[in-house]
Formats: structure tokens, sequence, C-alpha cells
């Protein structure tokens, strides 16, 4: 359902910080498949997240979501069939409004926003029991501005309208990274029940190696613009851990780390 | 004594819709716009030019109020579009402004209207029993204000308004939102300098005079005014922050009905504004920040 084709990308093109990342990059991706992605920094997983997205530009190929040829796309437009979740709680939801305000903001996505009522009373009911199954308490603070919650508070709540109206797409930017081993715990099986209740096709960047293994059913470890290991479901439980460590040390110490 | 605390009421209500306008742009947007300083002498110009022809005050206000919905939407295009930073494009509006101005008013400095119908002394102004007769402007001005208020209370609360809140907020979450964040932006900026626009109208009907140079030093003011607001009225959470500006623009116009008092003239006026400003800035703990796009 989405594929990457023959993607090239070079960073600051012509400078003395020349940096080729792709040279004919592909990825196929299948129809509800959750892949976890890992590799070192600079191995390029962002890129090829900011790339789908649209955040950067490539200077060849193509990339086509559902068949439809998205490689000129607006970001913003893209937004409309591909969700995100950002390592910085911060950037997934707007500190100085509401979580209601947040929520309804989120389920007008794809229509217009003109001169009704920021908040439908009516989808109140509808958000509540949303945020319920969070498990955070958090419907009984729909009136609180987002900016007074916690880390962990704020990530839900992103994964939450990241995913409320119908995607195609889901992009989990190092969405645990930022909070602490507890929280992130939570907030990878929430991810985890979402991605599965509603059957989104799901693409993961990780730090975690752990999460790597346990979630999804396919892995990539990135390394140098290349997909190094591409493993499915099965083959990944065999993989496991410790093998995966071997083959990152291997690479960061080739790259002298 | 009496007097002096009506006219810093009428004066600190008029300069209060003007002060709604400069909270959208810096409060919400976070986008210092110097265009103010521009778009209040336009609403007057556009008054002064239409009252002279004899045209209904209150149809000025409304002329007034989308020439300056035409001058933030260029503020914002230049910006926006053309990636020009948000200082600069306040700046160049600006300027651009002041001679767009002297043209309105027909290439003279200032256009007196002293024999024209003003939102102050026909129509609904006619109405008044004799007794108001020395609140006439008062009320008429409370009643604008109040109505611009309530306007702002309800675009803000809409689902447009909610995107220009979170575009000051996250541009992130607005480009997730599928939506352009630089055309929120634009719009914000329209409606921003249509309330200064206006209340430079209502200035220009107020003192009979439309002056090429009235603009000057509106942005300062109406900063103080948000940011005094902001801070003075921070304890009375039940208050909207609409209406704190407003208060803190009648606050600010005591301060200089004061500094009046104790013996300051004209020539001290924009000094004493600047210091306010200053007070106003270290107080809030914050400097304006310029920001990176």
């Amino acid at each position: 359902m989405l594929t990457l084709n023959q993607i090239h990308k070079t960073y600051n093109q012509g400078s003395i910080n020349e940096t080729t990342l792709f040279t004919g990059f592909n990825l196929t991706v299948a129809e509800g498949q959750f892949i976890s992605i890992v590799g070192s920094n600079g191995s390029g997983k962002s890129s090829m997240l900011n790339i789908i997205c649209g955040s950067i530009a490539i200077d060849s190929g193509n990339i086509l979501l559902r068949n439809k040829d998205i490689t000129n796309i607006k970001e913003h437009q893209r937004s409309e069939f591909i969700g995100r979740v950002f390592q910085d709680p911060a950037k997934g939801t707007c500190p100085s409004m509401t979580i209601l305000e947040n929520m309804s903001l989120a389920d007008n996505k794809g229509k217009v926003f003109g001169l009704l009522a920021g908040v439908n009373k009516k989808r109140t009911d509808y958000y509540k029991s949303q945020l319920e199954q969070l498990k955070l308490g958090l419907e009984d603070k729909i009136n609180v501005p987002v900016g007074a919650l916690s880390g962990g508070q704020r990530q839900a709540l992103a994964l939450l309208t990241s995913t409320m109206t119908p995607i195609d797409l889901l992009i989990l930017d190092e969405h645990t990274a930022a909070l602490d081993p507890k929280t992130s715990e939570n907030i990878m099986e929430l991810t985890d029940h979402i991605v599965k209740s509603k059957g989104i096709t799901t693409l993961m960047v990780t730090h975690n190696l752990r999460f790597a293994v346990n979630y999804g059913d396919r892995i990539l470890m990135m390394h140098e613009g290349n997909a190094v290991i591409d493993a499915t479901a099965g083959e990944k439980q065999k993989i496991g851990i410790s093998k995966l460590l071997e083959v990152f040390n291997e690479i960061s110490i080739e790259c002298g780390n | 004594m009496f007097e002096i605390i009506i006219g810093v009421f009428e004066q600190g209500l008029i300069y209060g819709i003007m002060a709604l306008g400069v909270y959208i742009s810096y409060k919400i947007l976070n986008f210092p716009d110097l265009t103010v300083d521009g778009s209040f002498p336009l609403g007057a110009a556009v008054t002064a030019v239409l009252l002279t022809a004899g045209v209904n005050p209150w149809l000025a206000l409304v002329f007034s109020f989308l020439a300056g919905i035409l001058a933030g939407l260029m503020t914002g295009i230049i910006h926006v579009k053309f990636k020009v930073t948000d200082l600069l494009s306040g700046i160049l509006l600006m300027t651009a402004l002041y001679s767009v101005n002297y043209r309105i008013a027909g290439k003279k400095a200032n256009i007196p209207i002293f024999d024209s119908n003003t939102i102050f002394n026909s129509g609904v102004a006619k109405l008044f029993p004799p007794v108001l007769s020395g609140f006439i402007v008062l009320i008429i001005v409370f009643m604008v204000a109040l109505l611009m208020k309530f306007i702002l209370d309800w675009y803000l609360n809409t689902k447009s308004g909610f995107l220009l809140r979170a575009t000051g907020d996250n541009k992130q979450f607005v480009t997730s939102l599928a939506k352009d964040y630089g055309t929120v932006k634009i719009i914000g900026l329209a409606i921003s300098n249509a309330f200064v626009a206006l209340a430079g109208s209502v200035v220009c009907q107020q003192q009979k005079l439309f002056d090429i140079s009235m603009g000057t030093g509106t942005i300062v003011m109406g900063l103080a005014a948000v940011i005094i607001g902001l801070n003075v009225f921070k304890p009375m959470k039940f208050l909207k922050a609409t209406t704190m500006v407003i208060g803190g623009s009648i606050i600010y116009k005591a301060c200089i009905a004061m500094a009046f008092e104790v013996g300051f003239d004209n020539a001290d006026i924009r000094l004493i504004t600047a210091v306010l400003f200053l007070i106003a800035l270290i107080a809030n703990g914050k400097v304006l920040k310029t920001r990176e796009e």
C-alpha cells in the first residue's frame, strides 16, 4: 500500500557538507503492516519518515500510497491521510488549548474549518469515551489546558488525536523516546492497542530494541541509507534482541563509534 | 477631575479596539506586527474621505474595517509567501501605507471633518436625552468596543478561530490537521489589522480630524495595553483575555492622563509611552522575541 521507489536524497548538495543518504532506496509496505525501524543516528530512519510525510523533499524517485503518487503533494495535504506522532510530546497538541478543544480540532481534520462553533457539544461524550481508553483519568480533565498535562499524558492524547479520523498510514517518530521507562511502556501498549484495533498500517522508528522486537510484524534495521535487516513476523522472533544488538554493534564499530 | 475620568474611559475604550487587534497578532499569532502604525491611520484616512463625501458614518466604520483587512493581507502575504521576517514585513507595510494614506487623503497631511456627520453626532447619537449629552461619546464608544470584543470572542471559538489559536501555539499541529498554517497566519493578520483600522476610524470621528502622523507609536501603545492588561488582570481568571486587553488599554490611558496631571505635556508623551511600555515588559519578564520566520 506504500511504495518508496528509487529514492535519492543528498543533503547540502554542492557544499563541503554534502552527504548522500539515499541512492535508489526502495521499500514496499503491505496493507495493515506494523513495521518497527531501528538504526543508529544518521542511518536514514528519520529522513525516511520525513520523506514519507513530505517534511523534506527528495531529489528523485517517487512515493506511492494506495496506488496514488504523493511525491509532489505538500506536507499539510498528506496529513489528511497520514497521521504522525513525534518524539517531542509538545508537537502533537496545542498547549494553550484544552483537551476538549484539541480533540475537537483533530476531529475536524479533512473538513472545513469555518465559522461554526469550534466545539461540537454533542461529540463530548464520544471524546470522553475515547479518553477513558487511555486509563489516565483525562476524561475528567477535558477543560484543562493541555500544557498542564505531563509528557506521557500529552503523548497519549497525541496518539488518540492523530488516529481520530480515518488515516491510511500512521507514522511514529521515536514517540516513546522522551518519556520515562514506565510511561514509555504504557504508551507502547496503548500504541499497539490502537494500531491493532483500527488495523492501521504503521511505521515506527524506535531506539528501544525490545519494543522493536516485541511489537509490530516486521522489523527494519537502517544503516547508511539502506535496510541491512528486513525481517518479517516469524523471522523476527528468531532473530531476537541479542542478534539485533550484534548487528547494531557491528555497524557502529564500522562507523568508528 | 470627572471630565478626566470620562476622557480616560473614552480613550481607553477606543484604543482598546486597536489593542484587540494587536492581541491577535502579538499574543495569539506571536507576531509583532508593525503594520498597525500604518493601518490605524489608514482607517482614519478612509473615514475622513468618506465622511467628507457624506457617507453614513457607520458605513465608514465598515469600509475602514475592510481597508484594514487588505493591509493585513498584504503583510501576511509578504511574510508567508515571500518569506520576509515578521518585523520586516510589518515595517514594509507601515512605510508603504504612509504614502497610501497620503494618496487616500488627496495628498493632504490632514483633513478636518468638523462639519461632517459622525457616529457621535448623527443617527443614534441624536436619540440620547439632553441629560446624557456629556456621555454620548463614552456610551457609543463603549457599545462599539463591546461589540468588537464579542465578535472576537465569538470568532476565537469557531473552528476557524481554533485554527488561528493553534497556529500561534503549535504550527506542526496545524500541519497535522491537513491545513496550511501560512494561510491561517495571513487570515489572522487581516483580522488583526481590520480591528486596528476600525479603531482608527473611531478616533478620526471622535477627533473630527485625520492626520497623516496619527499612527506613529500605535504598535507600542497596543502592545503596552495588551501586556499591562493580561498581567494586571491575570489573577481574575473569570475574565476573558479580550476583556483584560481593553482593561489594559484603559489603565494605559489613565497612566498617560496622570502624567499630564503632574505636569508633563505633549512633548513628553512618547517618552512616557516608552517608559510605561518598558515597565510593562520588565514586569512581564519577557522581551519581544524576533521569530525565526
